[in-house]
């Protein structure tokens, strides 16, 4: 396996910030209330992830190291508020479902994380492939755990009707819920994918 | 050290000045044409909305007919649910009776409170529904003695709900009853305290209003005697 495919697998398998890296749990528990939200949540932080990686690791040269941490946050939040401005613009309806959790994608470790630990050291390039990989393994994580609150929750997936009216165990959809689904994800996951 | 993080903190300056430029039109587009949908979806049939009025928070449209004969309003109110801030767009026709409401912000919890958005419109089940009733500013839950049936599990955000929806219809009524009146009515501190105090007063309409006056009166008149004394 190559260098550049093992990066972007790394995220998804190997280093899957949810579920092997542990990173970034707020907006995991908070936003996989349904498929739908935990993708979005997933997809805008790939979005701030890919970009702040590509600038981070381009400026790397230039930031001393005594600062770094406040340049890597001052890029982060601004990609994040970008991202803010353009869901309220475009996609309405999924910014007032997610809110409050977009701005503090800025906060989300894994962001940091990966602007620390990889960005940082690593070619344009690769850091981009990193927050492509990372970005995909977190929105992949939170889909599915989106998808299984949904449909003990309320019955649906993505919306869709896949039982009768009315069904749904309220469990899951509250916050032990999500503890319970991330628990036994994070067990399986540990079992057969990582290895 | 200083200069780069200085460049830094410019240029996303001038990044989000940019995107800030490039979204801001869209944005409030987005937000207007929502408020105008829920502003016709919960009136009756009309041919003309005229201009927004404020009043205590509250912010009606009137709707009028090609004669120019009122036909219902539209009141756009909020209120403390149980996850933060409910706003909502109401409805009501020329007989007071709700056409119809639409949720424009929430924050209930996903599964439960959430449910505002559509409980209370449920045409097959009448206990819950409140479309087509006849709004009086006294709505309750039934597990207060009222006769709509809250949300299951979310009774603080059906509480919260219903308060609104009393709200505005108090809201578009005590307004009615303040024109012309309301700018010779200047609240004494007292009179504030009493309208907290008097659960009726916060209902509205023209008797509390009218009673609010008439205690402020009377302290005024208490003072005058006891002060020659």
């Amino acid at each position: 396996m190559n260098n550049s495919s093992k990066t972007l697998l790394n995220g998804i398998f190997k280093e899957n910030p949810t579920f092997a890296l542990v990173l970034g749990m707020c907006p995991t528990l908070a936003t996989t209330t349904s498929a739908i939200n935990g993708m979005s949540m997933g997809l805008a932080t790939m979005f701030v992830l890919v970009c702040s990686n590509v600038v981070i690791s381009l400026l790397k040269n230039l930031i001393p190291d005594k600062v770094r941490i406040p340049a890597f946050i001052v890029v982060i939040a601004t990609f994040v508020t970008i991202v803010e401005m353009l869901m309220k613009a475009y996609t309405p309806a999924i910014y007032d479902v997610l809110g409050l959790f977009i701005p503090l994608i800025v906060v989300n470790c894994i962001v940091l994380g990966r602007a620390e630990a990889f960005a940082a050291k690593n070619s344009v390039g690769l850091s981009a492939l990193d927050g492509i990989g990372m970005g995909l393994g977190f929105t992949l994580s939170l889909t599915v755990i989106g998808i299984i609150r949904e449909l003990l929750g309320a019955g649906t997936c993505f919306g869709m009707h896949l039982v009768p009216d009315n069904y749904g165990m309220l469990l899951f959809v509250l916050a032990p819920g999500a503890f319970i689904v991330l628990g036994l994800l994070m067990g399986l996951f540990q079992k057969y994918v990582k290895k | 050290m200083m200069l780069s993080l200085t460049c830094i903190t410019i240029v996303a300056g001038a990044a989000l000045a940019g995107v800030n430029m490039l979204t801001e039109e869209t944005i409030n587009a987005q937000k207007e044409a929502q408020k105008q949908a829920a502003i016709s979806a919960v009136l009756p049939e009309h041919a003309r909305i005229a201009d927004a009025e404020e009043a205590e928070g509250l912010v009606i449209y009137r709707a009028y007919d090609a004669d120019e004969q009122f036909v219902g309003a539209a009141v756009q109110t909020e209120t403390n649910g149980f996850g933060g801030k409910i706003k909502l767009m109401v409805g009501f026709d020329a007989d007071n009776r709700i056409v119809d409401y639409a949720i424009l912000e929430h924050a209930e919890t996903p599964g439960l409170g959430s449910h505002i958005v559509h409980w209370f419109k449920n045409a097959d089940k009448p206990s819950q529904n409140i479309i087509g009733r006849k709004a009086d500013g006294h709505m309750t839950v039934s597990k207060d003695g009222g006769e709509v049936d809250a949300i299951t599990a979310a009774t603080i955000s059906s509480r919260a709900f219903l308060g609104a929806v009393n709200a505005a219809y108090a809201g578009l009524h005590g307004h009615d009853a303040y024109t012309g009146a309301s700018k010779q009515h200047h609240p004494a501190p007292e009179a504030e305290e009493a309208e907290l105090a008097d659960p009726d007063a916060q209902i509205g309409a023209t008797v509390p209003a009218e009673g609010v006056d008439s205690i402020a009166a009377g302290e005024n008149e208490a003072n005058q005697i006891v002060k020659p004394e």
